[in-house]
């Protein structure tokens, strides 16, 4: 059912930007429409270019914030790492981003 | 006249003549309409729900450029449901890697906030390691579960064993223990999991045991909201009626019982909710036009009364999808377009 949904309506998570728009939606509770422009004039590219798996897989890869298939692309941001990088272009607060640094670095 | 393939509430197959199908998405929004005093879908919607229904094909799928976020539910608690042996880290993987999911759910089998209390570091060093290896947003996800402080389980008498011997009173008192259990809980569990760094926290299928279950919920998050102002909540609910359980619990001088989902997302909202999710039970009597006709309609008066994202539940059993435990692609595909690109909502 999972899968379904997903073809069927879905943004489609690390394929596209699907899990950028998602933290914009929980972290400011912005609508989807709000979400879209927010992540795209961060990101620089159109709103249609958000669900592009062809544009985005370059994109990410450009802005090192983590790819699906990892093994293609060895020395890539990944996880927590793509994480990092995810708050600084969004200019978001990410909790476990927060917490990370505060372990790395000390309270 | 064409006949049309569609399927029941319970997801058997179905053969419908084109008036068939008409008059049960008419009277699918029709009983919405009644029920909620909200809108019925107009007559466009209608004939691009109809179109959705009568098209032959086995999968249909949004318009390029209408897709929406999908925040999936229990996701490590449905890899291990269909046997297959992961650790919870990597459950979450596969949703993130190989399942396109948007944002993801950390959670536990016995997926409740009461029993995740005694083992909450277990849960705590878990959800730690997971944060490290994920990239998408991860939510930690729960239900209050009401009735689970119920005796024998729990503290208090059963509310259900005193209504049917006509002790009204004491039923509700009873339900007015369980509410400040629950919140305490919530409360204790939410808190541990945000300060080991989860994105949000989602409370699923609230109001399941009626009004007090909605109410603890409620409180629960106001607290949290106040305690983190920057945590993600969902709240995600078990129905698009709230059941008078007790009858006269209210939230900010407003009665819970008898609220339908434009009217849940407003007190949802103001307890500091981000995210809400309406829940429209199907009826397996019913046909999947008509129940998609009817979810539909409740969750787009609830989308437009919303300025927090509005995620439908669209599950098994929700959402217009079949109550079975693995709904046909047909009917999920046809519910998920109708429910995005109708009912225009943030996500499912």
């Amino acid at each position: 059912m999972a899968n379904a949904h997903c073809i069927a309506s879905g943004m489609g998570g690390m394929r596209t930007a699907g899990d950028l728009v998602g933290r914009m939606e929980m972290s400011r509770g912005m609508k989807l429409k709000e979400a879209k422009e927010y992540v795209a004039n961060k990101l620089k590219v159109s709103v249609l270019d958000l669900v592009d798996p062809v544009v985005m897989n370059e994109l990410r890869d450009d802005l090192d914030i983590g790819m699906v298939s990892t093994s293609l692309f060895p020395g890539s941001a990944k996880a927590i790492e793509a994480k990092f990088r995810i708050a600084e272009l969004l200019d978001i607060e990410i909790n476990c981003v927060n917490r990370f640094r505060d372990k790395i670095v000390g309270h | 006249m064409e006949k049309v393939y569609t399927r029941m509430g319970d997801g058997s197959l179905v053969e419908l003549s084109e008036g068939d199908l008409r008059r049960d998405l008419e009277e699918g929004t029709g009983d919405a309409a009644e029920r909620g005093e909200i809108p019925a879908l107009s007559k466009d919607e209608l004939a691009y729900l109809f179109d959705i229904y009568s098209i032959p094909y086995r999968f249909v799928s949004v318009e390029m450029g209408n897709e929406v976020i999908l925040s999936y539910d229990a996701a490590t608690l449905k890899i291990r449901r269909v046997g297959v042996l992961t650790h919870r880290v990597q459950s979450l993987q596969i949703y993130e890697k190989l399942l396109g999911a948007d944002t993801v759910e950390f959670d536990h089998v016995d997926y409740s906030f009461k029993p995740v209390k005694p083992i909450i570091s277990y849960e705590q060093a878990d959800v730690e390691q997971a944060l490290l290896m994920t990239t998408i947003p991860v939510f930690y996800g729960a239900m209050p579960n009401l009735g689970s402080y119920t005796q024998p389980d729990g503290p208090c008498i059963n509310p259900m064993e005193l209504l049917p011997q006509g002790k009204i009173a004491e039923a509700r008192v009873a339900q007015e223990e369980m509410i400040e259990h629950a919140v305490k809980d919530m409360v204790y569990v939410a808190s541990a999991m945000y300060e080991s760094g989860v994105d949000g926290i989602n409370f699923d299928t609230t109001g399941a045991a009626g009004d007090a279950d909605f109410l603890a919920t409620l409180r629960a998050v106001e607290i949290l909201k106040k305690k983190y102002p920057q945590m993600g909540i969902e709240v995600g609910m078990a129905g698009e009626f709230v059941l008078g359980m007790h009858g006269e619990l209210t939230y900010d001088g407003v009665r819970l019982a008898g609220l339908y989902p434009h009217k849940q997302v407003e007190l949802a909202m103001k307890a500091g909710a981000t995210i809400f999710g309406p829940a429209v039970n199907t009826k397996t009597d019913k046909s999947c036009p008509w129940n998609v006709a009817r979810a539909v309609t409740f969750a787009k008066a609830c989308g437009e009364n919303s300025p927090i994202p509005v995620h439908a539940n669209m599950g098994m059993g929700v959402g217009g999808t079949p109550v079975i435990d693995q709904p046909p692609v047909d009917a999920v595909s046809r519910a998920s377009k109708a429910m995005v690109e109708i009912a225009r909502l943030d996500g499912l």
